[in-house]
């Protein structure tokens, strides 16, 4: 068979000069922006993140909050915070949700037939995410003021507690990007979502003191990073600064994307390879 | 006449999902501004040759070139020279039929208002200008194939891909996809197009690859595979048994000297060159020889014909499932055995 293949006659697209990082960046805020886009004209997402929050707010702060004693502040100061890296953390399993669905859809072979970077079906879906978690977090702010919640923060408490509440609804991101697409049907990732979190937000110090635990769980409770992380939380709206478990929550966080980023992407490849 | 260029290119290719293989040795071209049709039945390959071509999957053996560049080395590259409309249609039901198109545009780097542009036009020549504003999930499913038709174009690509484009859409609604298919090619677009409607590759393809079992099993234009399964047949269908051996005397002459009477169904038929005025001239002698005719026409072979004559089953339509699903009593007419 003779091969008189060709040249291509135009250069259609204008093939971009900048770098391949720029690229990636440039794709995932048109993705970022598809999903933003989706919010207001699919209200029931808000609304689902906003009220599961809320009423935990509300059951703790006045059904079990008066049985709960805390030390050196009020019951109200020391949930909030908890509160706060709860709602990113499960916030953040919109993201495994999303993937299956558009994985689902047949949207993800469009996109990867165009020439964009493979990698901002992810990034681009993760950084709506942070937006959307991040409205979230100043709609329970806005709760936790109106039920009594005092913070004691300066300027540096709140930038290091909101910036460390943006790295935990990343992280989290990344593990509902590896269930989301490791799991066959949107229906599984919805469960297998969130299941593993109830023990892994409870069985902490988000909403009552490790101290009445019993000793064993209060061994698992007290070294868990979700613990580390509400702590470093408190720390920095409460006093202003999260000293070692500030530092502590950070390594946590990157140890789980050096973990999970690969895992993410191998279940990416795996599932758009067929 | 100049030597047309090749589009796309593939030798040898393989492809197996586990231990079932999908492809086994595909070798096809097609050239610049020409549609081929790759006709097949449900599993024959045809998809997983379109997924190779269009970059979404390696394939384990042999190589594929589309607009000059290699789909595995080159992959990045051919992607912006390359337009895909899957079985189905890829869009995002919560963003208006505008913005999917500017999304693509953005997709493809062009800069925001040449994407804007650029939606606007598709829109219009899509007909969607009242409709671009409105979600997608808004739209009629013969909506949806013209947008994602005119996503797939966004970049003016050399190269579409089509797998099956007309699947589940009514008859009004693939007329008009297959009027914008054509006029794609009119303008130097290369069209590979999977169907498995045969009416589809007929009345679109330059050229037919039919696919079975994962290799090509015959190549040629629509004229010429429907030659290899014979010619047109003159069919009279007379009134009165008792006529039927005055009409065979009268029509032999028509014919190449072979004929056909079948006494059950009063059916006489003939091999015939596809000349003008046969009918009329056929209709005027039984006419003067006072036989009276039930149907009498000119028959040429269909594209099922050739599906059958060269793989030994019939072609599945989409609405025939089971194994006894027989083409319609008319198109059988044309079967080779029968001649």
């Amino acid at each position: 068979m003779s091969v008189t293949t060709l040249r291509p006659r135009t250069a259609v697209a204008r093939p971009s000069r900048w770098g391949r990082l720029a690229r990636a960046v440039a794709d995932a805020l048109v993705l970022a922006q598809r999903h933003l886009r989706h919010i207001p004209r699919n209200p029931e997402l808000l609304v689902f993140a906003t009220i599961q929050p809320v009423m935990f707010v509300v059951l703790f702060r006045y059904v079990f909050g008066g049985a709960i004693n805390v030390t050196g502040t009020t019951y109200v100061n020391y949930l909030m915070p908890g509160i706060f890296v709860q709602t990113v953390t499960f916030g953040a399993m919109m993201t495994g949700i999303g993937l299956a669905q558009d994985v689902h859809q047949g949207l993800v072979d469009r996109f990867r037939s165009l020439p964009m970077a493979r990698s901002a079906v992810l990034t681009g879906r993760i950084l709506a995410d942070m937006v959307l978690n991040a409205f979230v977090v100043a709609v329970m702010l806005a709760v936790g003021l109106l039920v009594g919640f005092r913070p004691q923060a300066g300027v540096g408490g709140w930038i290091g507690g909101l910036a460390l509440l943006l790295a935990v609804s990343f992280t989290f991101s990344w593990i509902a990007a590896t269930i989301g697409l490791s799991v066959r049907t949107v229906e599984a990732v919805q469960s297998a979502g969130f299941i593993w979190l109830f023990p892994v937000t409870f069985v902490s110090s988000a909403f009552v003191p490790t101290s009445t635990m019993p000793a064993w769980l209060r061994v698992v409770a007290e070294h868990q990073p979700f613990t580390i992380t509400v702590n470093a939380a408190r720390g920095f709206f409460l006093r202003g600064s999260a000293g070692a478990e500030g530092w502590q929550a950070l390594a946590w966080c990157l140890a789980l994307l050096a973990v999970f980023i690969p895992l993410a992407i191998a279940a990416y490849r795996r599932r758009t390879a067929a | 006449m100049t030597q047309a260029r090749t589009m796309i290119l593939a030798e040898g290719l393989e492809k197996r999902y586990g231990d079932r293989p999908a492809l086994r040795g595909l070798d096809l071209t097609v050239d610049e501004g020409t549609i081929l049709g790759l006709l097949g039945p449900n599993g024959a390959g045809k998809t997983t040759a379109v997924r190779i071509f269009a970059t979404l999957l390696k394939p384990d053996a042999g190589r594929a070139e589309v607009a000059g560049f290699d789909v595995v080395a080159q992959a990045d590259a051919l992607r912006a020279h390359i337009g895909l409309t899957g079985q189905y249609a890829a869009l995002d039901e919560y963003l208006t039929g505008f913005e999917n198109l500017e999304m693509v545009g953005r997709l493809y780097h062009l800069p925001r208002a040449r994407a804007r542009r650029r939606a606007t036009e598709l829109l219009e020549r899509f007909d969607l200008v009242e409709a671009g504003g409105r979600l997608v999930k808004t739209y009629s499913g013969g909506m949806r194939r013209r947008l994602d038709l005119a996503a797939s174009l966004v970049a003016e690509p050399p190269v579409l891909f089509l797998d099956e484009p007309t699947t589940g859409l009514d008859p009004r609604s693939r007329m008009v996809v297959w009027q914008m298919v054509r006029e794609l090619v009119a303008g130097g677009t290369t069209v590979l197009l999977t169907t498995q409607y045969l009416e589809e590759a007929d009345q679109l393809a330059d050229r037919i690859a039919v696919i079975d079992g994962g290799r090509v099993i015959a190549a040629g234009t629509p004229d010429e595979l429907k030659a290899r399964v014979g010619g047109a047949r003159l069919e009279v269908t007379v009134a009165r048994a008792a006529d039927l051996e005055a009409a065979a005397r009268l029509l032999r002459p028509y014919g190449d000297g072979s004929l056909h009477v079948d006494r059950e169904q009063r059916r006489v038929v003939v091999p015939a060159a596809d000349g003008p005025g046969l009918l009329a001239a056929v209709v005027r002698e039984l006419d003067a020889a006072a036989i009276h005719v039930d149907d009498l026409g000119l028959h040429r072979p269909t594209l099922d014909d050739v599906f059958l004559a060269l793989t030994g089953h019939v072609a599945r339509s989409a609405e025939a499932e089971g194994p006894e699903a027989a083409p319609m009593p008319m198109r059988r007419r044309g079967r080779r055995d029968e001649a």
